[in-house]
């Protein structure tokens, strides 16, 4: 009834190709970006922007990454939080360099390192296939790491080799460090993924889309109607990696403040993995979803007990946590392969022929 | 007609059929020891139906595989529009104008019908990722422009039913239409045909048949296959090239080939 | 100049002038590498037999450690224990074919295998639910095995060769040659290499998808639970360890995901490699730690040489 799309004829391809051919789901989506821009910052405290909002933010760039390249373009990669930290690392070292530079052009520019780190890890797939490229990226993972621990550098030789965000100004704004307010931050955050995800979103639904999903389904039969393969899977690693990268770099900068080398170490690869997985490998929205079920999910665990008064201490809640990730990913798989998206899309499908299912 | 005049001339339907546009001189295919294709020339013209067929193993796939650049010969040249083609990749070769289809069909099982043929056009597409990205100006204008050519395939090919369908869920026979639609939509020089009617029942094959005599007939385009069935080739090619072992045996109008001796031996079998 | 000297001279100056402290090195990677070996058998028998990438196998190890170690602490004795450790992951082997394997059968290979990441997840949290997450010390003297060690004077050096690793090669050759002459005489064994052949023409005479698969978990949960006490023994019993489950993927890589003798060969050859490069180059050059990726990246230059592995077969594409 409400999702009904008979009367709503297209005259033109163009108009058949636009991003919302049904003129609910553009109504809908005008009601979570509203939500988003407005009504979430207008309600929520300080600790609400700095543990919710903005990580689910951060958390679904990067898994809009990680899926341009797995989901996408079909290449497995175990290596996403290492990317994250290339852009994190880069993004630290360009604002001590040139103190002077924009802090936003120093994120979107800290992308373009991680790019190029990425391109560099993805020369093999052309000769290294499936599981032995996903084995492949975990090189990359656990080089990384060591590198960003090893090489003093990189921290402006702080003896932990974490870095530490000072105050940086915009516009006689504090934006980031220990005194900008979680408001500001959480708009920046908000405008830089709504700019990536829209680029993405028009990338994966033109020719390059195809090009990688060719790729994905069945790498031969693409090189032969005439894909170049090689170019494909690298400028996946380079979109995906990039991407990846200013994710990380927003995520220390904007959101953490301060981060370890090991917190890029692989559980966050895997957190990421399974936000794409729980998502929708091959979808954009579904990142958004993963994203929020992935952050939601520790603090209904602790909520709930508490709620029927059950006490329950940090670690149990952290176990359970693990726990019930694991559980959820091999439920999803089971019941649906392909994550929230597709089950939203089947129930869309449902709600366009309701109540009349004939 | 002989095979060696190469005047261009016209078919008794009315068809134009040109001079050579492929010749294959002299190619052998090893894997190791083994010799899959030896020494085989032929050359296909352009316009015209030109079939390979052969018993089973007899090294057709192969040189269907050499064709559009997916094997590299051991031994011997690929000649193209007059020029011996240089060691390429197959995707250098496909934007060269080489189409094919495939015998176990090679879809992209993720995609819509509607964005499994528009693969077609990815040749002919040229606005860069950045304008991509951010869907403006050329990009926008050039997917509807190739939308264009591809509604046109899917109408040709009578398929608008299922244009928005995961091909994943199309049943065989339509499988294959949609495969031979994205090989048309690249508006290719050759069109390569592995085994377009294996596994189709009567009413099926009958379809497909019709469409290859369409697409030749309509956009005179050059078609080169390979099919089992050899009451539907003789029906549908200008000339055949029989082979066996990975030998040609024959080669030849339909009716100089079924009265050849070699031929006949290698499908009916010879008391030895 | 110097840089060279220090890259391709001074490591094998050194290692000539000490040759017992070589010796050392060669004996804890091999000792190291015995352990990658049987780790990654593990994942080759179910790879072979299932087409299941297994990410849960370095997992396994922990869970099987933490499951002894808790049994001994609840007061069993430390073999009674051992024997209802193989009853745990007997049950887990037939739960994860029931509840996870049986749904997703016929699925692509990686949905299969992030299926076994969700059981990755589920086993450490579960584990460190059960057991609690500190370090735990693994009963080695309970289970009888010796904790001295010997002394040899070669070149009039010191080589020290601990008897918990004599005993482990010396299980882990046990262990191993068992599992060969299982797989290669006995009707299950070659149930099991069918399987990994053809699955179609192997469920087609009549073998059981399901037996095997609860099988050969199982096996890889012995395994697991053997490379547990071993590892366990060395550095403790924690989620630790399940790093050392990671090094089993390079072997594989290396030594081909279906191959037998690739994933022993491969385990033994990272062994001894990465403990060589972490003491000649990767400790004076390099600031040392570099035993986490060393083996992930000689794999990587390995594969972009021979894309099947050592021992894998040339794979011609057909379409």
């Amino acid at each position: 009834m409400f999702y009904n799309t008979a009367g709503q004829f297209k005259t033109s391809y163009t108009k058949d190709q636009s991003l919302f051919p049904v003129k609910q789901d553009a109504i809908l989506l005008g009601v979570v970006l509203l939500c988003a821009w407005i009504i979430f910052p207008m309600t929520a405290s300080e600790f609400t922007f700095k543990t919710m909002l903005m990580p689910v933010l951060c958390y679904s760039l990067a898994a809009l990454g990680l899926n341009v390249l797995t989901g996408f373009a079909g290449q497995l990669s175990l290596g996403t939080a290492a990317f994250m930290g290339v852009g994190a690392f880069a993004c630290y070292k360009l604002i001590t360099i040139f103190p002077e530079m924009n802090i936003i052009v120093a994120i979107l520019l800290s992308g373009v390192f991680s790019s190029a780190v990425g391109v560099a890890f993805g020369l093999p797939s052309l000769r290294i296939k499936g599981f032995y490229l996903a084995i492949a990226t975990l090189a990359a993972q656990f080089f990384l790491v060591w590198l960003f621990e090893k090489w003093h550098w990189l921290s402006n030789h702080n003896p932990s080799g974490a870095i530490e965000v000072p105050n940086i100004d915009m516009f006689g704004i504090t934006v980031a460090g220990p005194n900008a307010a979680p408001v500001t931050q959480y708009y920046l955050i908000l405008a830089i993924v709504t700019l990536i995800t829209i680029v993405t979103i028009n990338l994966t639904r033109g020719n390059q889309g195809r090009i990688w999903k060719a790729t994905r389904d069945m790498d031969i039969a693409a090189e032969l109607i005439g894909i170049n393969l090689l170019k494909s899977k690298l400028t996946a690693f380079a979109v995906s990696s990039y991407i990846v990268g200013v994710a990380g770099a927003l995520f220390v900068f904007l959101n953490l403040g301060a981060a370890e080398p090991n917190f890029f170490d692989i559980p966050l690869s895997f957190k990421i993995l399974f936000i794409a997985i729980i998502g929708g490998l091959g979808s954009v929205m579904g990142n958004f979803m993963g994203a929020i079920l992935i952050v939601a999910l520790p603090v209904v665990i602790k909520f709930l007990p508490d709620a029927i008064g059950l006490e329950i201490n940090p670690a149990t809640v952290e176990h359970l946590n693990i726990m019930t990730v694991g559980a959820l990913i091999i439920f999803f798989l089971i019941i649906e392969p392909h994550g929230l998206a597709r089950l939203w899309q089947l129930i869309r499908e449902k709600l366009i022929i309701w109540p009349f299912p004939h | 007609m002989s095979v060696t005049d190469l005047e261009p001339y016209t078919t008794e339907d009315g068809r134009e059929i040109g001079g050579v546009v492929m010749e294959m001189k002299n190619i052998t295919l090893r894997f190791g020891g083994v010799v899959a294709i030896k020494d085989i020339s032929f050359d296909i013209r352009q316009g015209e139906i030109r079939a390979i067929i052969g018993p089973n193993g007899a090294g057709k796939s192969s040189m269907l595989n050499v064709i559009s650049g997916f094997y590299t010969p051991s031994e011997g040249q690929v000649w193209y529009q007059g020029q011996p083609r240089p060691a390429m990749k197959p995707f250098e070769i496909a934007r060269q104008g080489v189409a094919r289809t495939f015998q176990n069909i090679a879809l992209f099982e993720g995609m819509s019908t509607l964005d499994n043929i528009m693969t077609g056009r990815l040749t002919h597409m040229k606005s860069s990722m950045l304008s991509q990205g951010l869907w403006w100006g050329k990009a926008q204008q050039e997917e509807a422009k190739h939308r264009e050519v591809v509604e046109k395939v899917i109408d040709f090919l009578e398929i608008q039913n299922i244009r928005k369908t995961p091909v994943g869920r199309l049943p065989y026979g339509l499988k294959k239409r949609v495969e031979l639609a994205r090989a048309l939509a690249a508006e290719p020089q050759i069109l390569l045909l592995d085994e377009p009617m294996a596994g189709m029942n009567v009413e099926e094959k009958e379809d497909m048949s019709r469409f290859i005599l369409d697409v030749n007939d309509e956009f005179g385009t050059t078609i080169a296959l390979i099919e089992h069935d050899m009451g539907v080739v003789m029906d549908l090619s200008d000339r055949v090239v029989v082979m066996d072992y990975g030998k040609k045996i024959g080669d030849g109008t339909p009716d100089e080939v079924r009265n050849n001796q070699d031929v006949i031996d290698a499908y009916l079998g010879v008391a030895n | 100049m110097e840089f060279l000297k220090k890259l391709f001279v001074d490591p094998f100056v050194e290692m000539v002038s000490y040759p017992d402290f070589l010796m050392q090195v060669l004996w804890e990677g091999l000792v190291s590498g015995v352990l990658y070996s049987l780790i990654a058998l593990g994942f080759v028998l179910i790879f072979r037999s299932s087409r299941i990438f297994n990410f849960a196998q370095g997992i396994m190890v922990v869970f099987a450690a933490l499951t002894l170690v808790g049994f001994h602490a609840m007061g069993i004795p430390a073999w009674v224990s051992v024997i209802f450790t193989l009853g745990v992951m007997a049950l887990l082997a037939i739960t994860i074919e029931r509840v996870v394997l049986r749904p997703l059968v016929g699925q692509p290979d990686i949905i299969l295998f992030m299926a076994t990441i969700g059981i990755t997840l589920f086993l450490i949290g579960g584990g460190e639910l059960i057991f609690g997450g500190e370090t735990k010390r693994m009963i080695t003297s309970d289970l009888g095995i010796p904790t001295g060690s010997v002394d040899f004077e070669p070149f009039g050096g010191l080589l020290i060769l601990q008897h918990l690793d004599i005993t482990s090669v010396a299980a882990a050759v046990v262990l191993v040659t068992g599992l060969l002459i299982f797989l290669n005489k006995t009707r299950m064994g070659r149930a099991i290499r069918a399987l990994g052949d053809d699955h179609q023409a192997a469920l087609s005479v009549g073998i059981s998808l399901r037996t095997v698969w609860v099988l050969v978990w199982f096996i890889a949960g012995v395994i697991a639970l053997m490379t547990g006490i071993f590892w366990g023994a060395r550095a403790g019993v924690s989620f630790a360890l399940e790093v050392i489950a990671y090094k089993a993927l390079p072997v594989l890589m290396l030594g081909g995901l279906e191959s037998i003798t690739g994933a022993i060969v491969g385990g033994l050859a990272i062994g001894l490699l990465e403990k060589l490069f972490e003491i000649y180059w990767g400790q004076p050059l390099l600031g040392g730690g570099t035993e986490t990726w060393f083996a992930f990246v000689l794999a990587l230059i390995v594969l972009l040489f021979r894309p099947q592995g050592l021992f894998g077969e040339k794979i011609i594409e057909r379409v």
